[in-house]
């Protein structure tokens, strides 16, 4: 007879930490080669192809670092906001807002102004959209006891539409032809890149600090502190005298904001100009999340796991134009690793004993 | 059971125990907080497996890997939280564990089957209730009707008086002297050693995880059980100094508080409370002493009155405002309110003081300082953990409490707010906790003790109120003569 016992584990050292997230994704990788051969394609060639595709060139390394952008950027603010168990789905819609904001102030003040000046403005105006959007369902939520997780995703195809309506619309540019779409931003406001890439550096840097600043926040303040108690016992927080709207607000106001960088960074950094939502934004704000559970919530590690989700995006449209694979290939490749991972903490935090004996 | 042992990261919870049961029998299991009474009980209902040890029932050995397998064998438990679903009704709820719950219509011979066991047992329970509308009483006994109606010979109650009103602790034991007459066994979990004496005709005590004793009721008493209990001889009878009243610290003038049902809870009440005094708050819970306490330290609005601190008015001020005036708070539903499980011990040694100069400057918190607090508490207030660094969700029901109650004394408050303190807590805990009351009051403090354990209130108190429907039916010195009649002021039917 087969005897399975399970123990908590209670002494998790950083070595083992790791070895365990090696592990699972090594299964991980396992299981989607069983999905290629399903498909009939060879699973070492294609899973190569994904990871060469990414990381393994030059010219996939700087696709990568630039989708890593913007999956940084939220996955940190939402780190923060998860934290604090407000489920906020609704990043791609406070990234969107915060390309509205930053479009309309890079038209308007572009044309006269320095890019010194410009660009500061555009990203303010950037963070203001996205947290102004985040702080909505904050309010909704602390106020009238609505649910965020149907606010937040609700208020994505608000933003989505509101995007639309403009682009065809009072702000559909001159120099389009007819097609939906403003105008290019003037030069001013476009953000240098690092020649030869796409990679646009300063809020590559932002990105970083943001993620720096706020593990210090979570982990050092009594913010932090709050909102970890909020988003851990809300009754506690309440007999503790934490300000519940508060709180919600400036994490929303930080979460949103964070979004609303990268929708800045997108359209200043990329596009040049305001088009089709979907064009703006390839689903950052919703893999953000799996970027911000990958890295345990912790803001720092959120660096890490968007550079590693950026890279199997990249990887995905590598394998998509070279195996003739279908675009979900990329969504079957994130779920599967994201189980897995998932699966290997259970085995970081207990520990399985499988005795055999007769009868 | 036999040679059972089973231990958690490393420490024993239970070893080598034996344990042996026979029909027509109650069986009392005493022990101090974390002895590891609900381990043994749940290994034995099949929601944990032993390390090591037998389980025999009728001579034969079995394996119990799940409670359905356990509730096959004929023991069925009553958890100290009851596993029933609030919004659905009574019936509903027993058709759900029941095992031969016909598909098409179950509610009426459900209701069959319950107006059968009322009468049999002589309970009063409306089977066509929602389950959210009973008292703690009345749901521990459709937990008691499901067990039985699976055919349990073997019934466990994890401390079933816990939540029970002392009329409703009365019923109970009639119920449990019936069943003991049909035949079924019953495994009694409790700390308090009235009930034991008073219901149980076999003890064991356990402690640390091991028995180190167990006799014939008739054969003992309250005071060596207690000794057996915590290794040593307890103070049963603390001397409460004589000082004189101070300043008058507290003041409650004809306050009204809603309750949650949307109805006055707590109906013009007036107090005073002064420097180097207990007052205490008798009465049988949910009279309004929740609510009295929640207004007073402002987690609940006053719908009207006034409360003042040291002649400031507080009335309807944030919990924070009221923390900093000096008010500490013990709340109720500990667990609920007390502390936010997921984060380390540290962190929730300063829940509410997280603010306070001591450990936060401008915007960060000194965790260097909070550690070391929580070190102290920890240690001052025996609260049993390997490190300050676990999450507090580990920790045993009994130690959070420590925890919360160290958190609230150590800052000297000038009033502390205490809602049934000692509730839940061992002998040892709870001497020790009294002593750290009569401290406070000796410090110039107050201490506003909510309390049913009129022991308690008769220890500590120097003055005495006796709550009912959210009015106080008197007002007096502890030693006043009048309070003989207490337990008609607590039921309402005497008023001074």
């Amino acid at each position: 007879m087969i005897k399975i016992k399970t123990t908590d584990r209670y002494n998790i050292t950083a070595l083992r930490s790791f070895m365990t997230n090696i592990l699972s994704l090594v299964a991980g990788l396992v299981a989607i080669s069983i999905i290629f051969l399903i498909a009939g394609v060879n699973p070492i060639f294609a899973i190569s192809e994904i990871f060469t595709g990414s990381f393994g060139s030059f010219y996939g390394l700087k696709e990568t670092i630039t989708k890593a952008i913007p999956l940084i950027l939220i996955g940190t603010g939402l780190t923060l906001a998860f934290r604090a168990k407000f489920w906020n789905i609704g990043a791609e819609g406070q990234l969107l807002m915060g390309a509205i904001f930053a479009t309309w102030t890079g038209l308007t003040f572009g044309q006269s102004l320095p890019s010194y000046i410009i660009v500061p403005m555009m990203f303010t105006a950037g963070f203001t959209g996205g947290a102004l959007w985040g702080i909505i369902p904050a309010i909704l939520k602390i106020k009238y006891s609505i649910n965020e997780v149907i606010s937040t995703l609700m208020l994505n195809y608000i933003c989505a539409e509101i995007l639309t309506m403009l682009i065809v619309g009072p702000w559909k540019g001159k120099t389009r032809f007819g097609f939906p779409g403003t105008d290019n931003l003037p030069d001013q406001a476009i953000l240098g890149l690092i020649p030869g890439s796409r990679i646009h550096y300063a809020t590559l840097i932002l990105a970083i600090i943001c993620a720096i600043v706020l593990c210090v926040v979570v982990y050092k303040t009594r913010f932090g502190y709050e909102a970890r108690v909020v988003g851990e016992n809300p009754d506690a927080g309440k007999y503790a005298g934490i300000d519940f709207l508060k709180t919600s607000l400036i994490l929303m106001t930080i979460s949103g904001g964070l979004a609303g960088f990268a929708g800045v960074g997108e359209i200043a950094g990329i596009h040049k100009y305001l088009g089709y939502p979907a064009a703006i934004s390839s689903g950052y704000g919703f893999t953000a999340i799996i970027v911000a559970w990958l890295a345990k919530l912790n803001p720092l590690y959120a660096i890490v796991s968007g550079i590693f989700f950026a890279g199997i995006l990249v990887g995905g449209d590598a394998v998509q134009i070279s195996l003739g694979l279908p675009a979900a290939t990329v969504d079957i490749v994130n779920g599967t690793l994201l189980i897995f991972l998932i699966m290997g903490d259970y085995f970081l935090k207990h520990k399985i004993t499988i005795q055999f004996s007769k009868k | 059971m036999k040679g059972i042992s089973k231990s958690f990261h490393g420490i024993f919870a239970n070893q080598n125990i034996n344990l042996k049961i026979e029909s027509g029998e109650i069986l009392g299991l005493l022990g101090e907080n974390g002895a590891g009474k609900t381990t043994l009980m749940n290994i034995l209902y099949g929601l944990y497996q032993p390390d090591e040890g037998q389980i025999k029932v009728n001579d034969t050995p079995v394996r119990i890997n799940n409670p359905v397998e356990s509730i096959n064998h004929g023991i069925g438990m009553v958890h100290q939280h009851f596993m029933l679903i609030q919004n659905h009704l009574v019936i509903e709820n027993i058709a759900l564990g029941y095992k031969d719950t016909p598909f098409f219509f179950p509610k009426n011979k459900i209701r069959q089957k319950v107006e059968a066991f009322s009468e049999k047992f002589g309970f009063q329970i409306d089977p066509d209730k929602k389950v959210w509308q009973l008292s703690a009483g009345e749901q521990q006994r459709i937990e008691i009707i499901k067990a039985l109606l699976n055919g349990a010979d073997l019934l466990i109650l994890d401390e079933p008086t816990s939540v029970l009103t002392p009329r409703e602790i009365k019923e109970l034991i009639s119920i449990l002297r019936q069943m003991k007459a049909e035949g079924h066994m019953i495994i009694f979990i409790s700390h308090k050693l009235d009930e034991i004496m008073e219901i149980c005709d076999r003890v064991v005590v356990l402690q640390k995880g091991k028995i180190v004793g167990g006799t014939d009721t008739k054969n003992t008493d309250k005071k060596s059980l207690a000794r057996m209990m915590i290794g040593r001889d307890v103070v049963f009878n603390i001397n409460r100094e004589i000082l004189e009243k101070g300043k008058q610290i507290l003041s409650v003038d004809r306050l009204n508080v809603v309750g949650d049902k949307g109805l006055l809870a707590v109906k013009n009440i007036s107090f005073d409370l002064y420097q180097n005094e207990i007052f205490g708050i008798a009465g049988v819970s949910g009279n309004g002493q929740r609510e009295l306490a929640e207004a007073i330290t402002g987690i609940r609005p006053v719908f009207s009155g006034k409360v003042k601190i040291n002649k400031k008015d507080i009335t309807n001020k944030s919990p924070r405002h009221i923390y900093d005036m000096g008010v500490s708070h013990v709340p109720e539903e500990r667990i609920r309110f007390g502390i936010a499980p997921g984060l380390f011990l540290y962190d929730n040694a300063i829940l509410k003081q997280h603010h306070l100069k001591k450990f936060s400057k401008r915007y960060f918190l000194k965790y260097s300082r909070v550690k070391n607090h929580a070190k102290t508490i920890v240690k001052d207030f025996k609260v049993a953990t390997h490190s300050i660094n676990t999450q507090t969700g580990n920790l045993s029901g009994g130690n959070i409490q420590k925890l919360i109650l160290g958190r609230e004394i150590s800052e000297k408050p000038q009033l502390l707010v205490a809602s049934h303190p000692t509730y839940g807590l061992d002998v040892g805990a709870t001497e020790f906790l009294r002593q750290h009351l009569l401290e406070l009051r000796k410090q110039g403090s107050t201490v506003l003790l909510f309390s049913e354990d009129l022991e308690e209130i008769f220890e500590l108190c120097d003055r005495v109120a006796v709550i009912f429907d959210g009015e106080f039916m008197a007002v007096l010195d502890s030693d006043d003569e009048r309070l003989c009649d207490i337990g008609l002021m607590m039921a309402g039917s005497k008023r001074i």
